[in-house]
């Protein structure tokens, strides 16, 4: 059995495994010794990659190709390169993390954890594709367990959220069927046949009037998945109405499948229309990270904060890939793990939090330092490095991507560079409001004096996803390396 | 004419000696003992499914009347499956609701005979035998939709049932008429030779497209269609929405990319127009849709909008993705049907809001539908991803992107509805939700059946260019 395909089956074992479970332990056991199993072959891929790099300069590694429908040449073919690896380890992360979090469920557990990992395999399926059909279609698998996800195990107005997510999610992706067809019936532009694989298509050069009409709607199509602005306002809702678990997992790894397939498919396919349309999406992008900002600058509610920071932060990826550049191209890609990682562990520790005093509120909250030690230890940890503390990870991915778009002198670059940038210093302030409000000044409520403390799980799943923040940003060097590296060709195939 | 000839028949001959069959048998079960027929009749027709599936040589009968070939051959394998699967979800219905009535042999006899005038339709070598084929087709489901004589609705399902049909044969044999009057010929081999593009032709083209059109349920010939499928038996409504409307487009695009093909640049627009008005009327209609059959009905009729997509192409990639989509089509919509019947039948419910909480207290049968919904919806992995996704790969194919963009805007607003009844049966807790129940066996295997189809419909992807390398006979 291939190293990658494996990805997809093991989940999948996992999941028959899960459905003739009975009751919650087992379906618990069961899907943490799951999540731990991925996580030990995401951890042996990035080995394995490192190893097979040395020897082998092809553009995906481990690549395997298996024909599906031969008529319409779609195949099922697979394959990695240094970005895919980061981000297929930041998938098993987010993903056994959420398993630990989500250890106190209760109604319904089996289908909770099956549609939890129907999602990650989905994740799995879309980051080792390089057949845009195949990814296409784990695309969808991966979003469309969020209507249950949020519908069932969701708080607040939550079928509202629920339906809003999945009808603009699937939308979007219908958008972007049509490009994926559009790149389809212009792959044979060469002379040679109608394919689906991306590095087939990478080497014909598709007629400057399709790509002009087709990168909006593919671009378009992943954007929405990494909340571009204006078409964000399905992740606020759908944050604050999800369970902690798919919180996480959404902010902390779907939402990159959107930057990652802009990258992947949008860029790298159609680079004369990215060249053509970089301009429009780039004033999006900045008023997405600017207006993101804002945004949780006036919320209240915790999820709606870390929700607003995310379109910031996800806006931030977009503009850097629209910068067109190796070194905004890195910090991008750093910025998506970064912020998959510190999101996720902002989603963890605003569910403990909830899980404790019942509100999301910050004015109702006050002094959890002192209660809660632990978790508001934590907590400020990670608003540092959210605020881009240098020796935490989203240090070096901002100072890539500003790097990066500073490499453009013309007028229009730099007033949208200077925009966004002063999104951090906005970023400061909502970071640090919450933690004075809510850590720091004496006990709200009397009621908050008793609350217990974090449990083994709980400190599991948190460590899991603090390691890498600090791992990231000290020890950069390594991770941004694999990744430079795997930019080379995109970069020789774009400019 | 020898013996060998007759085999070409074989389908049409075995389904007519199990009428035959039946009706023997009806004179001879004694009335204690008549739901036996039941079990007789499924045995016989599960006979007739599966010697369908031996190879048959291409021919022709009685001077071009009657013609078969592979792909013709398959398609009747793919209707014989279908209405094995409805016999089997509608078995316990009629066993407990019809035989007592002393009426269950007529039901199968009724639709068998329909699915002979199918057989006829799209195996029609000319316009007589396709019109024959075409009445004998709907006469007996009118007489079905009207089964449940004690129930008002029921008649009154029958009565529009057949005025609609008789008015749309009626101006479909008009348009057959005129096309006679400038090509010569009932014979679809000569009139390939002299169809011209006149006016006459034209005019008389669409008085024969109307009357298809009615079958299929396209906008604006639509309007007895969420009516008829409320008032009718669940088992007529599913065959009106599936065996029905496949068998009327199958032969449509037989005739589209055949003798029709020199008006292609007059069908062509037509046909854009009719799928986006028939989309988006399904799809909006069925947003509001309380009623299960009233809204599966809708969707049925906004399904058909996304088969013209492929219809438009006149293509061999055109002609494999219909045959592929509505074979999936077959099973996803039966599953949804067979589901409904199934809870019908138990409890009597059929709203939407019945079914709030339905999967705490029947689970499986809940998976079965979601499955359904979401492939009518087209979410991968089931099969009906699959098959709309060829299906807009061939409208595309011609260049048809900004149709196909709609279409997509159209597969959107139908996932909102059909995640309407998910929402209903798992997010939703219900004040009363319907008890646990254990089906029959009938029902359970007719439901098995439709799961595996969609399950591996789509992944199993030899089937698909199987279908295209037969496609390849059409011209």
């Amino acid at each position: 059995m291939d190293i990658l395909s494996l990805f997809v089956i093991v989940p999948i074992l996992v999941i028959l495994a899960l459905v003739f479970s009975k009751g919650l332990k087992q379906a618990r056991i069961i899907a943490m010794s799951g999540g731990i199993i991925q996580l030990g072959m995401a951890i042996n891929l990035i080995f394995a990659y490192i190893r097979e790099r040395a020897v082998n300069n092809s553009i995906m590694l481990f690549t395997k190709d298996l024909t599906w429908f031969e008529q319409m040449n779609i195949h099922y073919s697979i394959g990695v390169d240094g970005i895919s690896v980061a981000l297929i380890t930041l998938t098993s992360i987010v993903v056994l993390a959420g398993v630990f979090i989500s250890w106190k469920i209760e109604d319904l557990p089996k289908e909770f954890f099956v549609s939890l990992i129907v999602l990650s395999t989905g994740v799995y399926g879309f980051f080792i594709s390089i057949d845009l059909f195949t990814m296409f279609v784990f695309y969808e698998i991966a979003v469309i367990p969020m209507y249950l996800l949020i519908g069932i195990w969701g708080s607040g107005p939550k079928e509202y959220s629920a339906m809003k997510l999945t009808l603009m999610l699937m939308g979007a992706s219908a958008v972007l069927l049509v490009g994926i067809l559009g790149i389809y019936f212009n792959s044979n532009a060469d002379g040679g046949a109608l394919t689906f694989n991306i590095l087939e298509i990478a080497k014909v050069n598709i007629p400057f009037e399709a790509q002009k009409l087709f990168f909006p709607m593919t671009f378009i199509g992943f954007a929405v998945l990494g909340a571009l602005f204006p078409f964000h306002t399905w992740s606020p809702d759908g944050h604050a109405s999800a369970p902690t678990a798919v919180s996480m997992l959404h902010a902390g790894v779907l939402m990159k499948l959107g930057g990652y397939g802009i990258f992947r498919v949008a860029m790298y396919l159609l680079p004369e229309g990215a060249l053509e349309w970089s301009w429009f999406f780039i004033i999006l992008s900045a008023i997405g990270v600017i207006y993101g900002a804002f945004a949780a600058l006036r919320q209240t509610d915790l999820k709606y904060i870390n929700a607003y920071a995310s379109v910031s932060h996800l806006g931030m990826v977009s503009f850097a890939l629209l910068m067109l550049n190796k070194t905004a191209w890195n910090g991008a890609i750093l910025q998506s793990l970064s912020h998959g990682f510190m999101t996720a562990l902002f989603f963890a520790l605003i569910g403990m939090i909830y899980s404790r005093t019942h509100t999301r509120d910050i004015t109702k909250l006050g002094g959890l330092l002192k209660v809660i030690p632990f978790i508001s230890a934590i907590y400020v940890i990670t608003g540092l490095a959210l605020l881009g503390l240098p020796g935490f990870s989203g240090f070096v991915a901002e100072m890539n991507i500003f790097m990066g778009a500073f490499l453009h002198d013309d007028m229009f670059h730099r007033v949208l560079t200077i925009v966004s940038i002063s999104a951090i210093v906005v970023t400061a302030v909502y970071v640090l409001r919450v933690v004075g409000i809510m850590l720091m000044g004496p006990v709200k409520n009397t009621a908050y004096l008793k609350l217990p403390k974090a449990t083994w799980y709980e400190k599991a799943g948190v460590m899991l996803l603090l390691i890498p923040i600090v791992g990231i940003g000290v020890a950069p060097l390594w991770l941004s390396n694999m990744i430079l590296e795997s930019l080379e060709p995109f970069i020789r195939g774009v400019l | 004419m020898d013996l060998n000839n007759f085999f070409l028949m074989r389908h049409e001959l075995t389904l007519l000696v199990i009428i035959l069959i039946l009706l023997i048998a009806e004179i001879f079960i004694s009335e204690a003992k008549k739901s036996r027929v039941v079990s007789l009749a499924l045995l016989l027709f599960g006979i007739h499914t599966v010697s369908g599936f031996f190879p048959l040589a291409e021919s022709n009968l009685f001077g071009g009347m009657f013609r078969s070939n592979e792909l013709i051959h398959f398609f009747k394998n793919v209707l014989n499956l279908g209405v094995l699967i409805l016999l089997l979800q509608s078995a316990d219905w009629v066993k407990e609701k019809m035989t007592s009535n002393d009426r269950g042999t007529e039901f199968f006899i009724l639709l068998f005979a329909s699915l002979f005038g199918m057989y006829f339709m799209i195996s029609a070598g000319d316009f007589l035998m396709f019109y024959i084929g075409l009445e004998l087709s709907t006469l007996p489901i009118a007489a079905l939709a009207a089964f449940e004589v004690m129930k008002r609705s029921s008649s009154e399902a029958g009565i529009k049932l057949i005025l609609s049909a008789a008015l749309a044969s009626g101006v479909s044999l008009f348009g057959i008429s005129m096309l006679y009057a400038t090509a010569g010929s009932i014979y679809f081999d000569e009139i390939i030779l002299n169809i011209t593009a006149d006016n006459l032709t034209l005019l008389g083209f669409l008085l024969f497209f109307a009357g298809l059109a009615f079958k299929i349920s396209l906008v604006p010939f639509h309007f007895w269609t969420a009516d008829v499928y409320e008032g009718a038996p669940i088992s007529i409504a599913s065959y009106l929405s599936v065996i029905s409307k496949g068998a009327a487009v199958f032969i449509l695009m037989i005739l589209l990319f055949s003798i029709l093909k020199p008006l292609m640049e007059v069908w062509e627009k037509l046909i854009y127009v009719l799928a986006l008005a028939t989309m988006f009327t399904g799809n909006l209609f069925a947003l509001r849709q309380q009623n299960m059959k009233r809204f599966l009905a809708f969707s049925s009729i906004a399904q058909a909008g996304f088969i013209l997509l492929g219809l438009i192409t006149g293509t061999q990639l055109g002609t494999a993705t219909v045959v592929y989509f509505v074979t999936i089509y077959i099973f996803s919509n039966l599953a949804a049907f067979g589901v409904v019947q199934a809870i019908s039948l138990q409890t009597g419910r059929e709203n939407m809001k019945d079914y709030e909480g339905l999967y705490r207290t029947n689970p499986n049968l809940s998976l079965v539908m979601m499955l359904a919904l979401f492939s009518l919806a087209g979410i991968p992995p089931v099969a009906g991803f699959f098959g709309k996704f060829f299906l807009f790969t061939a409208a595309a194919s011609e260049g048809y992107y900004l149709l196909v963009f709609l279409a997509v805007v159209n597969v959107t607003i139908s996932l909102y509805y059909y995640l309407l009844v998910i929402r209903a049966m798992f997010i939703r807790k219900g004040e009363d939700p319907i008890p646990f129940f254990r089906n029959k066996v009938y029902m359970r295997i007719g439901l098995l059946i439709t799961v595996i189809g969609i399950l591996a419909l789509g992944l199993y992807s030899p089937l698909y260019d199987y279908i295209f390398q037969l496609s390849g006979i059409l011209k």
